[in-house]
Order: C-alpha cells, then sequence, then structure tokens
C-alpha cells in the first residue's frame, strides 16, 4: 500500500471515484510532474507575487496564480481560489519560485508554540468578533 | 523567535488551527460558523489505501462525504491571520494528518455524542503528537443531554483537557470553543516558560 501518487496513476481507475473530483486534467497543467522537484510549501506558506504580470508567464493557472499573490496570500488560500488541487498547486508554485517570480515566506518554525502576546491577541480579536 | 519573522517580513503571521472528529461530527458546519469557509481540494486521494473503510453506522442522515479539506480564515488584525483546517472525516485520509498537524497552534476535537468512540483516534492522534486541543461535545440529540463531565469520563481524557458541549451551527458556541483553545494553548506556554 503505497501512497506515491504515481502509483495509482499508472493503476487506473480504481483509484478515484467521484468525490475525487476531476484529477487529470489539473495534472496535465503542470505537464504530468506530481510533486514539486525543489522545496516543499506549508498550507500557511504565504507567497507575494514579485512581479506584475510576466508576459511570458508559462501557463493560464501561472498567470492566475500571480494574479492572486499580488497581494500576499497562504498557499491554501491560492490553492482553493485558483481551484487546483494542493499538489498541483505546488509545482506551480515551484515554477514562479524558480522564475523568480513570486517570493516565500515560511511560518516561524514549527517547534515552538507563539508567544504570549500573540496568542493574547489572538483571544482578543476572537472575542471581538 | 517568531517576533522577528513577523516584524521583517511583509506578510501577516499566520496561525493554523485543526478541526477534527469523526465521520459527520460536524467540522465542516464548525468552520463555516466562524468564518468564510471554502473547499481545499487535495490531489493526495490517489491512492488505494482504506477504500471500503467508512463506517457509516449510525450516521442515518448523512450521505456523502467530500476529499476535499475544510478551510476557513479569521482575520484577527491586519498583522495576524487565523486558518482553521477541518480533517477528512474519512479514516482513509488518515495520512493526510500529519501535513496539517505540523505546526499547527491547537486542535478542536469534535465528539458526537451518539458516537463518542468515533473520535478516539483523534484524540489519541493529539496526545501523542503534543498537540494543544479540547473537546467540543456537538449535541445532536437535544433530548439526550450529556454533561461535560460525563463526556470526559467516557472519553477519559486528562482533566487539563478542555471539555465544552457546544452547538457547531452556533457562532457564539464555536468563538467561545477557539478562544476555550487559545486560552489552553496560553495556559500551556505559561507553564513552560520561567517566570
Ligand atoms: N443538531 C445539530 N446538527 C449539527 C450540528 N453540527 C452539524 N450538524 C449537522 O450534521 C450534519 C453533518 O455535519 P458536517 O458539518 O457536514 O459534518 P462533518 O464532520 O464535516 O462531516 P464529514 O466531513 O463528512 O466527516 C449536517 O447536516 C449538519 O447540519 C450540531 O451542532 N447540532
Ligand atoms: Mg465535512
Amino acid at each position: 500500500m503505497s501512497t506515491d501518487p504515481l502509483d495509482g496513476v499508472e493503476e487506473g481507475p480504481a483509484w478515484w471515484d467521484h468525490e475525487a473530483g476531476p484529477v487529470v486534467r489539473p495534472y496535465m497543467v503542470t505537464g504530468g510532474r506530481v510533486r514539486p522537484t525543489t522545496v516543499d510549501f506549508d498550507l500557511i506558506t504565504y507567497l507575494v507575487a514579485t512581479a506584475t504580470l510576466a508576459a511570458d508567464t508559462p501557463s493560464p493557472e501561472h498567470q492566475a496564480i500571480l494574479a492572486l499573490t499580488q497581494e500576499p496570500r497562504a498557499v491554501a488560500e491560492v490553492a482553493s481560489r485558483v481551484d487546483l488541487p494542493l499538489g498541483v498547486v505546488r509545482v506551480l508554485l515551484c515554477d514562479l519560485l524558480s522564475d523568480g517570480l513570486i517570493a516565500r515566506y515560511d511560518p516561524p518554525s514549527t517547534d515552538h508554540l507563539p508567544n504570549v502576546e500573540t496568542l493574547q491577541a489572538v483571544i482578543h480579536g476572537l472575542r471581538a468578533l | 523567535m517568531d517576533s522577528v519573522r513577523s516584524d521583517t517580513a511583509p506578510v501577516p503571521q499566520a496561525l493554523k488551527i485543526l478541526v477534527a472528529g469523526g465521520f459527520g461530527a460536524g467540522k465542516t458546519t464548525l468552520v463555516g460558523a466562524v468564518s468564510e469557509i471554502a473547499p481545499l481540494r487535495t490531489e493526495e486521494v490517489l491512492t488505494t489505501a482504506g477504500v471500503g473503510t467508512d463506517d457509516t453506522t449510525g450516521v442515518a442522515t448523512k450521505t456523502t462525504t467530500t476529499v476535499a479539506m475544510d478551510f476557513g480564515r479569521i482575520t484577527i488584525n491586519p498583522s495576524l491571520v487565523l486558518y482553521l483546517f477541518g480533517t477528512p472525516g474519512q479514516n482513509r485520509f488518515w495520512f493526510l494528518w500529519d501535513e496539517l498537524a505540523t505546526g499547527a497552534l491547537g486542535a478542536v476535537v469534535l465528539a458526537d455524542t451518539r458516537r463518542l468512540a468515533d473520535s478516539f483516534a483523534a484524540i489519541d492522534y493529539f496526545e501523542q503528537r503534543n498537540t494543544p486541543f479540547v473537546i467540543a461535545v456537538n449535541c445532536f440529540d437535544n433530548d439526550q443531554r450529556y454533561t461535560a463531565e460525563q463526556v470526559r469520563e467516557a472519553l477519559d481524557v486528562d482533566g487539563h483537557v478542555p471539555v465544552l458541549l457546544t452547538d457547531a451551527r452556533d457562532r457564539m458556541s464555536v468563538k467561545n470553543v477557539l478562544i476555550t483553545l487559545v486560552e489552553h494553548v496560553l495556559t500551556m506556554v505559561r507553564s513552560t516558560v520561567p517566570a
């Protein structure tokens, strides 16, 4: 039992069902690549476009991401708004990163809980919702 | 430290809270009660693992479930944003949890009083990872009320873990759950930082 997405692709129809949504087309966007080649992106890594729309942006999907990230957006927001699966978006983000079209800001190291001031600000903000 | 990063980066500080619980426990409802909710598709479904393991016993009104995660955003202030992620309810998507739990501030475990045992897996998971969590008891059956203490006993969780009765459809109730979680985290942070 493997979680390698490629295994499923090769095995034919058994791996998806009606709940899975369109899966094949999004991977055509990435040229069949199913995972980022270099770096990975946390769901709450922030992205900011460093360029306005580049004329030679590789694809409409890349352009859509550049348009969205004209203001800072988390990876999860980008994936949700361009309505592509996370894995696809991560591959596209890698392209944009290596083309120097986008900057990433990672969340703080995961082995620390936020400090007291931050937590108090969250509590305060939630009360005010 | 965190503050260095958020002072220098032109982006908000983002915090992540997970919403876990068994199939149909009310995760999507809870996230939607306090935030604008959007589905987030994952492609990790490309696996044959666990097909046929969904247990729908006792969830008579629930016929479908999604492989999308629920995703909500609460803007605390311009420099601080809270993201809520509803974990997939089906057991076959268990492997997605590790990514979700990494770096999470804490978790809400929804317990359905009709199927309390469904929340055991989530409780075990967060206990093992030392992820702070609270248990929100979703009271579907209005005639059959349990006290939070009865549920705590049935679930056998540590005394310091907050257990609250909730209505996942109610914004104030869900706000209260999130505040309780963050206060719980605050208590933990304070107890580990020397005064
Ligand atoms: N009475 C009552 N019904 C609720 C409550 N929370 C959710 N529901 C209902 O229960 C059903 C399931 O809720 P969902 O929020 O979809 O549950 P879920 O955990 O997201 O389900 P999966 O994602 O399939 O695992 C829906 O019809 C909700 O309207 C609650 O607090 N009280
Ligand atoms: Mg759901």
